[in-house]
């Protein structure tokens, strides 16, 4: 019997909402299934299994508030399904009772059933769902017996076109809050060192003209995935960057490159690039592709948020020239790339013009020293440097 | 297409990648991705859209030379004169 | 619009008086035929005056026997004439039942489409004059459930100045059902002679947020009950349907697809009623429309008490015409 907990998403995360609940008791899971939908400062996140299993009792009822960690179900095996699922079923049946009291219970449990999976709607207000899109089941009815109708529906419209009321909390007032919480303690907690260095793009720049060249406009890489790659080969090398503290060093396997998206109505979001390192440069474009624009409606999983294994962050769009990040904890270091400008370089006695990049190191000196952080920013410069190995 | 035919477009098409901003305000001579705050992938979603749009294909070596709203009229209006 | 028309207080007695003096004037093969409706001048007095206008040939009246005089109605209108029969209350009207269901209404088909029976059968009806249990019945869905006739409900001061002229019209049986309770009450209708349909349901007042959906006695009362929801804000559209048989299911289904709200007000019991002909016709054919179960006030299920605060609670009235509106809109 395996343990669901409500995961953190994040060491700034103390308590979401269960929003929705995506099984049901004796649905037979796998890994990577979305379990439940809990609603935290960054959003409505899809909470992911990660064992094989069939579901047991749902022990949070929907809407309630759950701190990290609480038991929320079992993942059980075949057998232990069959011993803690269907003897509460089978007591039903047997129990020996008054025709009358028979028929009352079975309608009770029909319509305890009706209600569970039968969502209430008007048929109006279905229609009007249908015609706008408009999914049902995120909203809360208000007609009889908490049927939807179609003010609801049309309320619902309404707040997605226009935000809500200025006196309530938006999610970028959330997010806010979150991105605060988790760099105050950062700052708090973690004693930070910073690195700084300069890598020629010429060449890189020149080899992604050229092999975009080839490539039709949507299949285009953009110079951020050739960074992303370069950091992950570079983790490879100085595995000791790609850990979590949490009293002690910690490596980690598995490289997870958090992603800095800001979000234009403030804030930022930092969903993860799932093994960074396997993936070639025009599948990391594609999962940028996938994951920026959930990342900034705020539709990411719960592994997207939880697993990352070092931050990257990319102000190379504005005129910013160098980043000192604050460590997003429990990892240990974060890597800032500037953006790519003009600037004399000096090489081989010559003074040249080259397109240079600044990349900065920002990391945690309770897990690594800064020769360490300096083997790792010479890697990422390797690799830049050879950039149809990468 | 005119200047006014293609301005409502490229409104548009700022709109729908950057949702949260008011592309109809921009300046002729403002650089849009940072008065949008744009970035370099949204501009590339944006260069997708527009080129689907316009039926056009923007080289990459292009884009430098639209990144203002006067410089980006031109362009489309020269490829669609 | 623009124009006014003048109008004139009246009765519903009065108004039922002048159409069918009306009628008689118009038709020299109309003639009323009925029990008292001569001499003594109608049980209600809606035909005091008529022997001494029209003479006996033309005012009749009858023996005690509904069965007969009924008959005799059909086989006058079979033979050309075009009879008016008065039938004094709806409770006698079951001792004609069988003229009615096996032979004015079923005549033409038996016929092979040979022979029409032109008779109108006025029926006064209703609760609400302590009349008692076997005095007090709403037997409008029971006639209403026969092929062969044409089952009209005259809810209105306008409809009892008109509908007979427009069911004298008709070359098929009409019942036309009139409400003893309302005989007194004063209504405007129009001075000049306005024709109406036996087609239609008329949209008696206007409405966005729901439809009030009656005929007879509860016209009155449901579009006072949509006067004090207007006073919390609530549009309630009054449709009164007139015509019970065939049901004007158009005029109901605009209604309803405006309003997508239904309420159904009627004195009959209510099952096996007008008003469950109307909710199943509506689930039939705008269920995609509807944003709350259609909801039903009809006639409390046991007979008719005597003593007036019971029969009054025995059927619905204004208070709880409109809390039931209120409780649709979830509006308390």
């Amino acid at each position: 019997m395996i343990e669901f907990r409500m995961p953190s998403l994040g060491a700034d995360m103390e308590a979401g909402f269960l929003r929705e609940w995506k099984v049901k008791p004796g649905d037979l899971v796998k890994r990577g299934d979305i379990i439940a939908e809990i609603e935290t400062q960054k959003g409505i996140i899809d909470i992911e299994v990660f064992d094989e299993g069939i579901v047991g009792e749902l022990m949070i009822a929907v809407d309630e508030k759950v701190p990290v960690g609480t038991l929320m179900t079992h993942i059980l095996s075949a057998e232990e399904a069959t011993a803690d699922i269907l003897p509460a079923q089978r007591k039903v049946e047997t129990k020996k009772m008054a025709p009358a009291t028979a028929i009352k219970q079975r309608e009770e449990e029909i319509s305890i059933q009706a209600t569970a999976h039968h969502l209430r709607a008007s048929p109006l207000a279905k229609k009007v769902a249908a015609e706008k899109g408009i999914d049902l089941s995120k909203i809360t009815g208000s007609g009889p017996d908490g049927a939807i109708i179609r003010e609801d529906v049309e309320k619902a419209v309404t707040d997605l076109i226009a935000p809500g009321p200025p006196t309530e909390k938006t999610a970028a007032d959330n997010i806010r809050m979150a991105v605060a919480a988790a760099m105050s303690k950062s700052n708090r907690e973690v004693p930070h060192y910073y690195l700084q260095s300069r890598v020629d793009m010429s060449h890189a720049l020149s080899w992604l003209a050229e092999t975009n060249k080839q490539k039709s406009v949507k299949d285009r890489l953009l110079p951020v995935v050739l960074l992303i790659k370069a950091t992950a080969k570079a983790l490879i090398d100085v595995p000791d960057m790609n850990a979590w503290w949490d009293n002690g060093l910690q490596r980690k396997k598995d490289i997870h490159i958090g992603f800095v998206v800001s979000l234009r109505t403030g804030g930022i979001i930092v969903p993860g690039i799932h093994d960074a390192g396997k993936k070639s440069l025009d599948e990391l474009m594609k999962t940028l592709n996938d994951i920026i624009p959930r990342a900034r409606t705020l539709r990411l999983k719960s592994s997207e948020l939880a697993d990352s294994t070092i931050t990257v962050t990319n102000l190379g769009e504005g005129a910013v020239e160098s980043i000192f990040g604050i460590i997003y904890p429990p990892q240990v270091a974060l890597v800032g790339f500037g953006g790519i400008t003009e600037e004399p370089w000096a090489e081989n006695g010559m003074l040249a013009v080259r397109s240079v990049l600044h990349i900065s190191l920002a990391a945690d000196h309770r897990a690594t020293d800064g020769n360490t952080g300096s083997q790792f920013l010479a890697a990422i410069k390797k690799h830049l440097m050879q950039p149809e190995q990468l | 297409m005119t200047e006014d035919e293609i301005r409502p477009i490229i409104n548009k098409l700022l709109k729908k990648v950057a949702p949260e901003t008011e592309p109809e305000k921009l300046k002729p001579d403002d650089n849009i991705q940072q008065t949008l705050a744009m970035d370099s992938f949204d501009y590339l979603q944006f260069i997708i859209g527009m080129d689907e749009e316009f039926g056009i294909k923007t080289p990459e070596e292009d884009y430098g030379r639209i990144m203002t709203l006067r410089d980006l009229l031109g362009y489309v209006m020269k490829i669609k004169k | 619009m623009g124009e006014t028309t003048a109008t004139m207080k009246i009765t519903y007695r009065e108004a039922l008086k002048q159409s069918i003096r009306d009628a008689l004037h118009q038709d020299e093969r109309a003639f009323l035929l009925g029990e008292d409706v001569g001499r003594y001048g109608g049980a209600f007095a809606v035909s005091k005056g008529l022997l001494k206008e029209f003479g006996p040939d033309r005012i009749m009246d009858v023996p005690l026997s509904e069965s007969g005089f009924v008959g005799a109605g059909i086989g006058a209108a079979v033979g050309g004439m075009r009879p008016i029969v008065e039938v004094m209350t709806i409770n006698f009207g079951l001792l004609a039942f069988d003229q009615i269901a096996n032979n004015a209404a079923t005549l033409l088909h038996m016929s092979g489409g040979q022979i029409n029976v032109p008779v109108v059968i006025r029926m006064g009806c209703g609760i609400g004059r302590q009349l008692a249990a076997q005095h007090s019945h709403s037997w409008e869905p029971l006639f209403a459930h026969i092929p062969g006739l044409k089952v009209v409900s005259v809810g209105t001061h306008e409809d009892a100045r008109s509908m007979l002229l427009a069911a004298l019209k008709e070359p098929d049986p009409v019942i036309l059902f009139e409400y003893t309770a309302m005989l007194n009450l004063e209504g405007e209708t129009s001075t000049d002679f306005q024709p109406v349909d036996l087609t239609h349901a008329k949209i008696r007042r206007v409405g966005k947020d729901v439809s009030i959906i009656t005929y007879g006695a509860g016209v009155y009362k449901s579009l006072q009950a949509a006067e004090a929801l207007a006073q919390a804000g609530i549009g309630a559209e009054v449709v009164d349907l007139r015509v019970l048989r065939p049901l004007d299911d158009k005029t109901v289904m605009a209604s309803v697809s405006k309003t997508h709200r239904a309420l159904i007000v009627e004195e009959a019991w209510q099952s096996v009623s007008i008003s469950s002909e109307v909710s199943a016709r509506i689930t039939e054919q705008c269920f995609y429309e509807l944003d709350a179960p259609v909801r039903r006030l009809g006639g409390v299920e046991v007979p008719i008490p005597y003593p007036k605060h019971l029969e009054d609670g025995s059927i619905p009235q204004q208070e709880q015409i409109v809390s039931a509106t209120k409780k649709l809109l979830q509006h308390d």
